[in-house]
């Protein structure tokens, strides 16, 4: 019997679990996955004083709705998101980045994002869950990892392996930034398209299309017009891959894309800015600038090195 | 032998076998494939061999292009590792409700229906890859008269076991998934099993498949 466990009242648009991701499966056509933005998953652990690879559960949009029955945990939630707490008759306001404690009966109620896509819910303590290739990640279209490989429904349970007693409040002022300027390093089938198409693809926006999910990102805007051949032998994608097919509307990779693709590339968002694109919700407008390889690596240095900042305050 | 390196990105480095693809280059692919693979490079997370290319992917956080380059330049490559195969029969139904992409073949390849059948169902098949999605085996050669290229947009939802043509290749789905192959039929059986750690695909590269026939009836009552 557990007897520390969630119950779910209400699943939220797209919840899954998430941890660090799987590593060298691509070849057999299984991507990382994890979570989608890095940061704000690794920021979550820490403020609970869980290892920063632990797994976390991640909501879309709209979260979800959970009855928590059990002795008393901490909780966070890292990103941009309004949430409140229910205690019988009250309610506590929630404030990101910020432990909370919860106690047997509490009503913990993610209402939504805001201007972003993806929210972090920790816990002090473990969730019990099934790895796969060493990860816990969900990764809905291949049905791999936690809850069957599939997103967390309604009136089920989430039960706790195990929680940590001491329970120490952590708090981290930390705002999210947002960019609309994504800065990529050209394809490896750049000169596929025309100059016109080239010179589109960074002087105009492009508006990020409603069809976009935890796969790919479709942008939608001017069309980039190819003139050598709008397929390619299939070959292996990655994530921040911008593939544009033939209709000439471009498709950015994102964590759980496919590993294989035969669109021609015109560019790859740099590892930097991709935490920061993926929260970037439908309808917003976006601008691609060219940068060079040794700038990208300089920029990810530094990104990584204000995460571990980040992460030492807490 | 790769003919070329350059950097895919800012973590990946992209390896090119040359522009022909036929079952030597993509077995040199594969050689060099499972050579880095044995070799456990530090900082090298993901490698993603296809017909006529290598895609090696690596942690920023512990190496960058400059090095893991260095590495894969002075790489003695095994050559008498032999490729295992086996011979895999995949049974496809072709009824009207899962061809969905026939009627535009007919009019692409001029050829009409039952022609592209008889030619799909004699023909003994090279897996050069999988990958895609879980499992997905790229399968090789179709005849030359038999080549078509990708949908213009790709669909949204391909359903589950579709087994799709595109150039030189056919393909099954093993999930539903996006995708833009014309697709002429559907397969019921399990060609991934992610219950399987250490041996989850079907088909694996270097696999001969053939494609048989079945009715309907036999697709929905398929017990494997």
């Amino acid at each position: 019997m557990n007897k520390n466990y969630f119950k779910i009242l209400r699943a939220g648009i797209n919840t899954t679990f998430q941890d660090g991701g799987r590593k060298n499966l691509y070849h057999i056509g299984i991507p990382f996955s994890g979570a989608m933005d890095n940061r704000n998953y690794l920021l979550a652990n820490k403020l609970v004083g869980n290892k920063l690879e632990s797994p976390v559960i991640e909501f879309a949009y709209q979260g979800p709705l959970l009855e928590y029955l059990g002795e008393k945990i901490n909780i966070a939630i890292t990103g941009d998101v309004n949430f409140i707490i229910k205690r019988n008759n009250s309610k506590i306001d929630g404030v990101c980045y910020q432990t909370f404690e919860i106690e047997s009966g509490d009503k913990l109620d993610i209402i939504s994002t805001n201007k972003s896509v993806y929210g972090y819910l920790s816990i002090s303590g473990e969730f019990d869950l099934k790895y796969q290739w060493s990860s816990c990640s969900t990764n809905t279209k291949a049905n791999i990892g936690a809850n069957e490989g599939k997103k967390l429904n309604v009136d089920q349970k989430i039960n706790l392996l195990k929680i940590n007693k001491n329970l120490n409040s952590k708090k981290l002022n930390y705002v999210n930034t947002r960019i609309e300027n994504i800065r990529i390093i050209k394809g490896t089938n750049f000169d596929y398209f025309s100059k016109k198409g080239k010179d589109l693809f960074f002087e105009k926006e492009f508006t990020i299309s409603k069809l976009s999910d935890r796969m790919g990102m479709r942008l939608q805007g001017s069309k980039i017009e190819n003139i050598v051949n709008t397929n390619i032998k299939s070959e292996g994608l990655i994530k921040g891959a911008i593939q544009v097919p033939a209709d000439g509307n471009p498709i950015i990779m994102l964590s759980d894309h496919g590993t294989i693709g035969g669109y021609p590339k015109i560019g790859v968002v740099i590892s930097a800015d991709y935490d920061k694109l993926v929260q970037l919700t439908p309808g917003t407008k976006i601008k691609f600038e060219e940068i060079e390889l040794s700038s990208a690596e300089s920029l990810y240095k530094l990104y990584e090195l204000e995460t571990q900042n980040l992460i030492s305050q807490i | 032998m790769i003919k070329n390196i350059s950097n895919l990105g800012d973590a990946a480095l992209y390896c090119d076998f040359g522009n022909e693809v036929n079952q030597s280059t993509n077995t040199e692919v594969i050689k060099y494939f499972k050579s880095i693979q044995k070799k456990n490079i530090e900082g090298i997370n993901n490698l993603t061999p296809s017909y006529n290319k290598l895609i090696i992917s690596f942690d920023l956080k512990m190496t960058n292009f400059k090095v893991i380059k260095k590495i894969v330049e002075n790489l003695n490559i095994d050559s008498h590792d032999e490729l295992k195969s086996k011979k895999i029969e995949v049974p496809v139904c072709t009824h009207e409700s899962f061809a969905l992409d026939i009627s535009r073949l007919e009019e692409k390849l001029k050829i009409n229906r039952v022609k592209i059948y008889e030619n799909i169902f004699k023909k003994e098949f090279f897996c050069y890859m999988t990958g895609f999605i879980a499992g997905m085996p790229f399968l090789g050669d179709l005849d030359i008269n038999m080549r078509v290229n990708r949908l213009d947009t790709p669909r949204v939802k391909v359903p589950k076991g579709s087994v799709g043509l595109t150039e030189q290749f056919a393909n099954i789905y093993t999930f539903e998934s996006p995708g833009g192959w014309n697709v002429i039929g559907n397969s019921p059986l399990k060609i991934f099993d992610s219950f399987n750690e250490k041996d989850p695909n079907l088909i694996n590269p270097g696999d001969i498949v053939t494609f048989k026939e079945i009715s309907k009836d036999q697709h929905q009552n398929f017990n494997e």
